[in-house]
């Protein structure tokens, strides 16, 4: 099938019929709104059901009574709309129903703003809502990756019957780039299994429900979780390496559209034979410690870079356990940092490794470009 | 010997939790036998609340959710539009459908979701052990109006068929009694009668269903039933609200 030229919002609504979900529920919030957009137009062409609910709280109790019924079911949103929908994810991880969850993430805290962040990634991989639970998250760094991870993030909702959430920062809801999809038309419908209600007619009646009030029955629904999130994470890791082929001196850990403005820097410094590698995670959750350690263990030195204020940090920390220094540069509120201040944070570490590094940029690490704090507000 | 009584095959044979007195038990009866009697256990989902009736998926004998408080009526329509040819009822209290769900339930009426929901209203949250709820009848003493609701702190009670009848969309919105064997009765049959239009994909229906709570209402079970016939009923008028018989099939099915 040839490319199409698409914007990120909407390729996700595509690749989410093309994976054979015909049923969304949402509600309207910036910088998500082409997703529903889409799909309001698109789903009636292929059968399918379209619902704006009132709320994010709504939309995601919507999608509960959807995938409890055995259908196929997705619900998008941003960083706010996320926030009002931890609820209704608890209870759905309690439920053990599989859903799939897009946030396109906006700057935070509170209202914050509309452009692109990553400050939800501990929400996103260490919980949100109530409870022992866990997400299986994954971080596109393309519109092409967004299309390919939102048809795994329904695999594995199945497989695993869990609910898998696609965090992308606005970037990848807004930009277009050439995308192409895996399949044509709608894929097979969900198996409804032995878990779902579709009427109890001959059968015993079934229940889905998370209220376990024997402490006993609890715990054991709470270790029979927790055994299927170590399945996950033993079997489902996928990451990146880049330009690690060769030894290299630092090591930069990054997700999503971070990791790839670190590409362009990291190209760009190995013409000057400066060796940076980079090590991308694809599941934030479960999240690939062991090869983030062999990458690290290769590195003089790592540099974390992110959208937000040190999150993935503390993973790579505990990767790290102390192995090595690490730096960390961050920007928020939508400051997003150009391939030129990528690099310059790069160089710096880069001048603190002791003995120093090999090869050399010709102009010291202070001519392109401004640190992000400099910058004027817009 | 001919059998003139049996248990509903919509019930399970688990004794129910609520206490002495209370009328939950006979509004499960009454939602159980109208969907035997109209042929759809089957096919029927039903969705339990969070508060006294949070176990009712232990006793309603067909598949069942348990949602999250006030979120009924959004799993509801999930289920429905997903599955609409599903029997699709919430069963909730006036602490989930009034309070803390008053958005769910307003907006699930208004878009016409082909539900029928059993809203029991008994003036005070019931499992939490007796505090002031949305409906607390002026004067009424709860753990959190320890000298009777007072009006010009926190408003008047809300009345939820009367809100909602006021919306063109829904279908069927009526308001009924538990305080004695006739109004019972007349409970059943409009319980059925909403039942009956979900069948025929009706939108949205709704029936209130007034009920005691002797527990909190530290009163016995017979005074309880005086209570509620002079306290809450003047305010609480029964009776059909809104049905599909007053408009157009066109205006009612709102272009479903």
């Amino acid at each position: 099938m040839a490319k199409k030229l698409m914007k990120g919002n909407e390729a996700i609504g595509e690749a989410a019929i093309r994976a054979g979900c015909v049923h969304f529920f949402g509600y309207p919030i910036t910088p998500q709104s082409e997703v529903p957009e889409y799909l309001a137009r698109r789903l009636p062409e292929v059968g399918g059901k379209y619902v704006q609910a009132e709320s994010e709280v709504a939309a995601s109790n919507m999608i509960y009574g959807s995938a409890g019924v055995g259908i196929r079911v997705l619900t998008t949103s941003s960083s706010p709309g996320i926030s009002l929908m931890t609820e209704a994810i608890s209870y759905i991880a309690a439920c053990e129903l599989p859903v799939v969850l897009v946030n396109i993430m906006r700057s935070g805290p509170g209202l914050g703003g509309i452009l692109p962040a990553q400050g939800d990634y501990l929400q996103a991989t260490k919980g949100g809502g109530h409870g022992d639970y866990q997400l299986v998250v994954l971080a596109p760094s393309s519109v092409q990756e967004a299309v390919d991870l939102v048809i795994l993030a329904f695999q594995l909702a199945e497989k695993y019957l869990t609910p898998v959430m696609v965090i992308g920062d606005g970037m990848i809801g807004q930009m277009m780039e050439p995308v192409e999809f895996p399949s044509e038309g709608v894929g097979p419908p969900l198996d409804p299994g032995d878990w779902a209600l579709t009427g109890c007619k001959g059968r015993e009646k079934r229940i889905i429900n998370s209220l376990y009030l024997d402490p006993v029955e609890c715990n054991n629904i709470n270790l029979k979780l927790k055994a299927k999130y170590d399945l996950i994470a033993e079997h489902e890791k996928r990451w990146e390496v880049y330009n690690t082929e060769r030894p290299y001196d630092l090591l930069v850990c990054a997700f999503g559209m971070m990791s790839r403005i670190c590409k362009t820097a990291i190209d760009d410094l190995a013409r000057d034979g400066i060796r940076v590698g980079l090590f991308r995670p694809i599941t934030v959750n479960p999240f690939p410690y062991e090869a983030l350690r062999q990458a690290i263990d290769r590195a003089k030195r790592v540099v974390v870079i992110e959208m937000n204020m040190g999150q993935m940090l503390e993973d790579v920390k505990l990767a790290c356990e102390g192995s090595k220094e690490i730096d960390f540069y961050g920007t928020a509120g939508g400051v997003v940092f150009s391939p030129d201040e990528a690099q310059e944070n790069m160089l710096v570490s880069l001048k603190k490794i002791p003995g120093g590094a090999a090869g050399k940029k010709p102009e010291a690490a202070t001519k392109k470009s401004k640190p992000a704090k400099k910058r004027k507000s817009r | 010997m001919k059998k003139i009584f049996a248990h509903t095959t919509c019930l399970t044979s688990k004794p129910t939790h609520y206490c002495p007195g209370c009328t939950h038990g006979v509004i499960h009866r009454i939602v159980g036998e109208a969907i035997e009697e109209l042929g759809v256990r089957e096919r029927t989902v039903g969705i339990a609340p969070v508060g006294c009736a949070v176990l009712a998926y232990e006793y309603f004998n067909f598949d069942m959710f348990e949602a999250s408080h006030g979120r009924a009526p959004a799993m509801a329509t999930g289920a429905k539009r997903s599955r609409p040819e599903l029997i699709v009822f919430t069963y909730q209290g006036d602490g989930d459908l009034a309070s803390i769900g008053m958005g769910e339930i307003v907006h699930a009426a208004n878009r016409g979701e082909k539900i029928t929901v059993i809203f029991v209203n008994n003036a005070v949250y019931g499992m939490t052990g007796g505090q002031m709820a949305p409906t607390t009848m002026p004067g009424q003493y709860t753990t959190t109006s320890p000298n009777g609701r007072n009006p010009a702190e926190v408003g008047y009670p809300t009345r939820m068929a009367e809100i909602l009848s006021t919306l063109t969309t829904p279908a069927f919105v009526a308001r009924a009694s538990t305080h004695s064997p006739k109004e019972i009765i007349r409970t059943k049959e409009l319980i059925k009668r909403a039942f009956r239009y979900q069948i025929e994909d009706r939108c949205f229906t709704f029936v209130e269903v007034l009920s005691i709570c002797p527990t909190n209402w530290g009163l016995s079970p017979r005074e309880s039933e005086k209570w509620l016939e002079k306290e809450m009923l003047p305010y609480y008028t029964l009776g059909v609200k809104k049905s599909p018989e007053d408009f157009s099939e066109e205006w009612i099915d709102g272009g479903h």
